[in-house]
Parts: C-alpha cells; sequence; structure tokens
C-alpha cells in the first residue's frame, strides 16, 4: 500500500505541469493596464512626488522600508533591529548600543507592525514605531531624520507580536506578549505551563515632548497567546483590545491543541483604570533587567541604560480594568473602527468574521452580563457583545483597515483576496483577488480616527509567478487598489522588501517639509568631533589609536598616517564637514573586520580597525562624492609590534 | 480497491505527463507570440494556473490527476474554487470518489453544478477541506475537525480505519501543500 503510493506521488510529480482546469476566475479585474487606465492612476512623472508614504515593516529583514504610493517606489531602508553595513548602524561604536539587550548584543530581529504617532486620534507624524518580535523590543524612529532613536527591551515577555501599536494621543506605545513564559523566568517543567505561565501586557509611556519611552506598568495576564491589538478610538478611548489564542494553554503541537475550543477571546483592557491605580501607588514594583538604548542626535551617539526593575499589575486587584470577549476560532487581526464603536476580530480558522460593539460591551458590563470567569477575568456573554457577523464566503480571515467612509477591508489569506464590506449592515460590498496569499494590508491612516481612503495596499506572502523569476528565494508581492469608487480597482503590483507585516501610510505633506537635510557641524557635540579640519590629530593611549579626521569633497584629513602598529586598536572617528544636502562621505579600511561608515554631513561615526599585517594600508571614500571622489583615499603605515616609529599624520606634505 | 484506486490516479498521472490535456497553456503561449498580452493575462488568474512542473503536486493537482475523481473536479471548478486549493495552506482535503457522488439521491450532483447553486456547491465542497496536513494515522488523535465550511466534521475510529464525518479514507496521498484523503463517501454537513 506504501509503496504503490509513493510510487503515486512519483507519478504525479511527473505529470505536474497540468493545470489543464478552467480558466475564468476573476478573470475580469486584471484588463491591460491602459484599457483601465490604471497605468495613470499610479504614474508619478519623472521629477515628480508620490501622494503618499507607506512605511512596511521588513520583517525578517528586521529593518523598515519607506515607499511612495502609489507608485511603489521604495526611498530607504532604516536600520532598526538589524546590523546595516550600508550606512555602518550596529557596526559603528557610536550606533552599536542601539543593539543591546539583556542577553548582549542582538543584531537581529523579526520587525513586525509599525505605527505612527498620533494626537487627538490622528497622524501627526512625529515617529514611528516598531516592534521587535524576536528578542521583545519596541523601536522609536523619528520622522524628520529617518533614523532609530531609540530601542527599549521589554522583559517578561517572548514573541512581542500584538505590537506596537499606540493609543490616540501617543500616551502608550502598547506590547503584548505572543508566547507566555514562566514570569520571573525559573527552570521548571514545559509540561507544567498550565496555570503557571504568564502573558504580559505593556504599556509604555511615551513622553510628549521628546518620545522617549518608558515601561509605566506591565499588566499580568492568564497564560494565553496574545496575538494582535489595537487601541481603542473616539468613544472607546481609554481602552485597548488584544486577541488571543490557545486559551487551551497548550504546549506543544498547537495546530492541534490550540484549536480545541470553538471560541477564544478579545481581551477588553481599560487602560485608564489601570493607569489612575498605578498613578495611586498601586502595582508590584519586580525585579528585572533590560536595556534602554538612546540615540542622542546631537552627540550622534547611543548610550544603553540597564533598567532593573518593572511595576507589574495583577489584574484582579484592578475591578473592572480586564474583560474577556468571547471570539471564534482562534482569532488573530484585532481592529477597531474610525469610531471607535466596533472591534473586529478575525478568526483565522473561520470564514466569518466577528464584530463586537463597544457600546454593547459597556452595557453588559454594567448589566454584569457574564458567562463565568478566566482565572478572574469576568468573559462577557457572546450574544451580549456582539454587533454582527460579516458572512464573507472567504477563507481565512486576517486583518482589517477602514476607509473612513463606513466601509472596512478585510484580507483572507486562504482564498487570496481583500473583502470590501460595510460597517453596521455586515455586507459584502466587492472582493478582489490578490496574488497571493494575503496577510495586512494598508490603507493610509486606516487604523486612526481619520483614514485617507483612496489606496489600500495588499501585502502578499506568496510571491509565485508575478515577477520575472530569480531562484527559490524572492521578495513578497504587495498589490495596490484604487478605492475611491465602490468597487476596489488593482492598479499596480510591486516588489516590497523583506516580509512587510504591517505598514502605516500617511499623506506625504504630513512628512516632507519636516525631513532634515543635514546635521549642522556648529550643534555637532560628538566628544570626537573636529569641527575644523586644523584640529585633525592622532593620539595613542596604550594600544588604542584614535585618529580624529574630517572629511570635505575630495579628502580626507590627515590621509597619511604613520607609526600604528600591528596589535594595536584603532579608531577612525569621522566628521563629514559638508553642509551640503545629500553629500555623505563613506570609509572603509582594508581588512576591516566590521562594515563601512557612511557620514552624513556634519555627523560623526566612528568605527576600529585591528590590523595584523605589517605594510602599508589604503583606505577609501566609499560614497562617489564628487567629480574627485576616485582621489578621495589615504594611506596607513603599520610597522611591526615592537617598532619605535612615532605617531605622525599629514595631508598634502611630502 | 485500494489497488483499483491508485492504479486510476496512477495512470491518469501518466497520461497527463503525455499528453499534458487539452490545455490553454499551449494556446495562449501562441497568443503571446502574436502580441495580444491584454487576452492572454485574463486566460490565467491566480495560483491555480500557474506553470511549474518542479514543485510537487498541490491537493488541486492531484484530484485532476486521478480518474476517480473527474466528479469533484468537476464540482471545484464549477464552484472556482481551485486558487484556494493551491494556497499555502496547508490544507486536507478528503476528496469523495466518483461513486460518493454517484451514491447521492439522483440528480444532486447535476442540481449543485448548476450556476445558480455555486454557493451552496461551495459550501458543500468546503466542507470537505480543513486547514490542517495530518496523516491518517496521525488523525485518530482527534475528536472533531473544523473544516473550512465554518462547520465541524466528527473523527471516529473503527479499528485500524478512520471516519470523517462518516465518510472512510481508503487512501491517502500527501501534496506539496497538504494532503488528500480519498474517502468513500460525500461529507454533507448535518444541518
Amino acid at each position: 500500500m506504501k509503496k504503490l503510493i509513493n510510487s503515486l506521488i512519483v507519478l504525479a510529480l511527473v505529470g505536474t505541469a497540468i493545470s489543464c482546469s478552467n480558466s475564468e476566475s476573476g478573470g475580469k479585474s486584471n484588463k491591460g493596464a491602459l484599457a483601465s487606465s490604471a497605468a495613470e492612476k499610479v504614474y508619478v512623472a519623472p521629477g515628480e512626488h508620490d501622494e503618499f508614504y507607506a512605511f512596511m515593516s521588513g520583517g525578517y529583514s528586521g529593518n523598515l522600508t519607506v515607499y511612495g504610493l502609489p507608485s511603489g517606489r521604495m526611498f530607504k531602508e532604516i536600520p532598526v533591529f538589524s546590523q546595516f553595513p550600508t550606512s555602518g548602524y550596529g557596526y559603528s561604536e557610536e550606533t552599536k548600543p542601539m543593539l543591546n539587550t539583556s542577553f548582549g548584543f542582538v543584531p537581529w530581529d523579526d520587525a513586525h507592525h509599525p505605527d505612527i504617532s498620533q494626537t487627538n486620534g490622528e497622524l501627526d507624524g512625529r515617529w514611528i514605531f516598531i516592534n521587535g518580535n524576536n528578542t521583545p523590543r519596541i523601536a522609536r524612529i523619528s520622522l524628520t531624520t529617518f533614523e532609530t532613536e531609540e530601542i527599549i527591551e521589554v522583559p517578561n515577555s517572548a514573541g512581542n507580536h500584538s505590537s506596537s501599536f499606540i493609543t490616540e494621543n501617543t500616551e502608550y506605545v502598547v506590547a503584548g506578549t505572543r508566547f507566555s513564559v514562566p514570569i520571573p523566568q525559573k527552570d521548571m517543567p514545559i509540561k507544567d505551563y498550565k496555570s503557571n505561565f504568564k502573558g504580559s501586557l505593556s504599556f509604555i509611556s511615551v513622553d510628549p515632548e521628546h518620545g522617549h519611552m518608558d515601561i509605566k506598568f506591565q499588566l499580568m495576564m492568564p497564560g494565553f497567546n496574545y496575538d494582535l491589538s489595537h487601541p481603542g478610538r473616539d468613544k472607546s478611548h481609554g481602552w485597548f483590545f488584544f486577541t488571543t489564542y490557545n486559551t487551551e494553554e497548550a504546549n506543544s503541537l498547537l495546530e492541534v491543541n490550540a484549536s480545541q475550543n470553538d471560541k477564544d477571546f478579545i481581551a477588553a483592557v481599560n487602560w485608564k483604570k489601570i493607569e489612575e491605580y498605578v498613578n495611586n501607588g498601586g502595582g508590584t514594583m519586580m525585579p528585572a533587567n533590560y536595556a534602554h538604548n538612546v540615540y542622542d542626535e546631537s552627540t550622534h551617539t547611543a548610550t544603553t541604560t540597564m533598567k532593573k526593575e518593572v511595576l507589574t499589575v495583577d489584574p484582579l486587584k484592578v475591578p473592572g480594568a480586564v474583560y474577556f470577549l468571547p471570539t471564534p476560532k482562534s482569532p488573530h487581526g484585532c481592529d477597531v473602527d474610525p469610531s471607535g464603536q466596533y472591534i473586529i476580530g478575525n478568526g483565522k480558522l473561520s470564514a466569518d468574521l466577528t464584530v463586537h460593539s463597544f457600546d454593547k460591551m459597556i452595557a453588559a458590563i454594567e448589566a454584569e452580563k457574564f458567562d463565568g470567569e478566566a482565572y478572574g477575568i469576568p468573559i462577557l456573554k457572546f450574544e451580549d457583545v456582539l454587533a454582527g457577523t460579516v458572512k464573507s464566503g472567504g477563507l481565512g480571515p486576517l486583518h482589517t483597515e477602514f476607509d473612513g467612509k463606513g466601509n472596512a477591508y478585510t484580507t483572507f489569506f486562504i482564498s487570496s483576496e481583500v473583502v470590501k464590506w460595510k460597517l453596521g449592515t455586515w455586507e459584502v460590498i466587492d472582493r478582489k483577488p490578490t496574488y497571493y496569499s494575503v496577510g495586512h494590508l494598508m490603507i493610509p491612516g486606516g487604523n486612526s480616527r481619520k483614514p485617507f481612503g483612496k489606496y489600500v495596499v495588499a501585502m502578499n506572502k506568496i510571491t509565485k509567478d508575478r515577477y520575472l523569476p530569480v531562484g527559490p528565494e524572492m521578495e513578497h508581492s504587495a498589490q495596490i487598489y484604487d478605492i475611491s469608487g465602490e468597487k476596489m480597482e488593482l492598479i499596480y503590483d510591486f516588489p516590497t522588501h523583506g516580509e512587510p507585516h504591517y505598514a502605516a501610510g500617511c499623506p506625504a505633506e504630513l512628512l516632507k517639509n519636516n525631513a532634515k537635510k543635514i546635521y549642522r557641524l556648529d550643534e555637532n557635540k560628538h566628544p570626537y568631533a573636529i569641527t575644523s579640519p586644523d584640529q585633525a590629530k592622532v593620539e595613542r593611549k596604550g594600544n588604542e589609536v584614535h585618529i580624529y579626521m574630517s572629511t570635505i569633497r575630495s579628502h580626507f584629513t590627515p590621509d597619511n598616517i604613520e607609526g600604528v602598529k600591528v596589535g594595536d586598536k584603532v579608531y577612525f572617528h569621522i566628521t563629514n564637514h559638508e553642509q551640503d544636502f545629500d553629500v555623505p562621505h563613506g570609509f572603509s579600511m582594508i581588512g576591516q573586520n566590521s562594515s563601512e561608515l557612511l557620514i552624513m554631513p556634519g555627523q560623526t561615526k566612528t568605527n576600529t580597525w585591528e590590523p595584523k599585517k605589517v605594510g602599508v594600508w589604503p583606505f577609501y571614500c566609499t560614497d562617489f562624492c564628487s567629480a574627485l571622489h576616485q582621489e578621495m583615499q589615504g594611506y596607513i603605515r603599520v610597522s611591526p609590534a615592537d617598532s619605535d616609529i612615532e605617531l605622525s599624520w599629514s595631508l598634502g606634505e611630502d | 480497491m485500494k489497488n483499483n484506486l491508485n492504479k486510476g490516479i496512477l495512470c491518469a498521472a501518466v497520461a497527463i505527463s503525455i499528453a499534458s490535456c487539452g490545455n490553454p497553456n499551449s494556446e495562449t503561449v501562441e497568443q503571446d507570440a502574436t502580441s495580444n498580452t491584454t487576452e492572454v493575462k485574463t486566460e490565467k488568474q491566480g495560483q491555480a494556473f500557474i506553470k511549474d512542473d518542479e514543485s510537487q503536486p498541490t491537493v488541486l493537482d492531484i484530484a485532476i490527476g486521478s480518474p476517480d475523481h473527474s466528479t469533484l473536479v468537476a464540482a471545484v471548478q464549477a464552484a472556482q474554487l481551485e486558487n484556494a486549493l493551491v494556497n499555502a495552506g496547508p490544507l486536507m482535503v478528503f476528496a469523495p470518489i466518483n461513486a460518493a457522488f454517484e451514491a447521492l439521491p439522483a440528480g444532486t450532483v447535476e442540481n449543485l453544478l448548476k450556476p445558480e447553486n455555486k454557493e451552496q456547491l461551495a459550501q458543500i465542497l468546503k466542507h470537505h477541506v480543513t486547514a490542517g496536513n495530518y496523516s491518517k494515522d496521525f488523525l485518530k488523535k482527534f475528536k472533531k475537525l473544523g473544516q473550512a465550511s465554518d462547520l465541524s466534521v466528527k473523527v471516529e475510529v473503527v479499528g485500524d480505519e478512520v471516519f470523517i464525518g462518516g465518510a472512510k479514507i481508503i487512501a491517502s496521498v500527501e501534496a506539496g501543500n497538504g494532503i488528500v484523503h480519498v474517502v468513500d463517501k460525500v461529507i454533507l454537513p448535518e444541518n
């Protein structure tokens, strides 16, 4: 029997080029570009600007990429959680601290859900936040420099997935754990997971002026998996909603064991109530160890502070702060409409979407319409919080965004489509295929009070034949749909870098006039900066050699250095003296066990080199900076360890 | 029964590899050459129509390749579910053989295949699909399965045999995106 089946598989393999099935299935939408004027809709003429920014998470790239909509052109990859040899991020002495954690230097992460800061529920364009999923961290990126300014590690968390979503005045960036763990961590049998592990939901306050993050409190929840979250807004401002799965608390083969309950929960957290409790001295301070890394723009340098305690809150100590809303079939996406009235849970193993009503939830709480409790947390009666069900006909619903005109758009992974439906009536208005197996989708401002409902971008997990083939590993595909009309119209398709899990978009006008062009040299407070080439020098401290170097088109000062010895550790502290937009200089040294540096105008960066071989070794500028770029080079003479050649440096001397 | 069935699938696979079906692909290639790209694009929409002779067959390929499943394939095509069946899934398809459809009351299949009954047909077909990939042996661990129809089916073990919603698994074929369990009955939703 087995043999037969095996040979059957082999033969089936031989005969796979079949696909001799029918050929319609939604074919009408994809006419030629000209026929539908799609080309006109996405065409941004040379020199013209896009209408929207789109910030797409890089997933396993650890970074964040910046695109324009509707053109789909990529403008920048912002290094966040991953070392980035292109600029030296995570390699330079100044930026290495950004990647410090309680586990040491962690040069990579899995970046998931970017969210732009808000004021009164509307995008304000100050910062964008994103979570590192693997070694739990939250990053804050400046939307003037488009650089990572701060990363805070999240203790007591593991698989930082229901993150990093912003409350409507950026009071908090919220980070929930996907994997529950022993808190505090300890050596214990895995099988004792149930009722012993905990899931932490962290509310990280954001300083309104500088954006600096600080963990205000961690809510210690039952040991479920907290999958995704979104804040309440407008009428539901003050609440936060988290989808859960594995309320079975299985610790093995979750694909079977975490799908036993017909319903899991959306956890509704009244964070204002907990904030008040904490402000009045509530909560328990517990020992912890986590890194807080802050980049200072004036010194161009990051520093790490290890924090040693965190405030924890037991939800049972704050009555009325946490409720469970039963939600069918392992809900994944957790989205709140612009009015704050509807909370949508997409059961990823279901065909239907479950929509809860905020008003009904409040009424059910007041009337105590409970259906038991879980670990002391009241479970609200399903039918008393349910606003409606969207009978979509799709398979594998994941995420929902809103257009601000009363419509919602939900992705379906298995049936590869975006479905447009109407809030309140739950009727399906339109559906369009995606190519293929869509995950998240994004409408600029689509998770705020004020969406800009002109385009939706579908971010797919599977690319297959969408572009010219490049072997087994491919970039993911994204599709843009025009959603200004009743029906969605596919207008463009472009590859995205890494794996975009989610994206955040905003009108170009919100950011483009604030984007920084240069760093002012006269404001440079880097301890090794030189503000004039005549300050250039080389100092020896034991076996450390510090080179204070400047760059200007088209030379380094100094460019000839002697007296360096095998066994030394050489620090190149390079200040770019250009004050002209878009004139960076690069620096690289032969045999350097590190990356290059890319130094922006007015900036100072430091890299190290430990020469191992006697000789005369060149360095050069890696960025084509000028017509004389090829002349921008220098030499370091490396002498034997016991040499008595004195340090000397020069530029333009014989 | 098993042997016959397997031979059937096997012969079909051979036939396909030789004859490559009366397929639209070869025609589209010619159209491409004569430059009307717009028309070519409308010919193949979605993952189900990607030409791929390297990957392991999908659950859809396997059904198409089996002469014992021509009714099921016709139903999948009528319900336009091809693209869902080539999805990364993973998908576990309980594939009733032609005889299972024949055992339904007379006229049932013909009726379901009518365009106006497409939704109902799709619902019944989805009732044969689970998001998962489990061997027959492994299925013995389950009491029920949640189907793509949004309804559950019972899993029953009798001796060494496994019954899904009353239908017996009579053969199993691993697919690139899941597994096909051949079953002897159509699994109808309980209501």
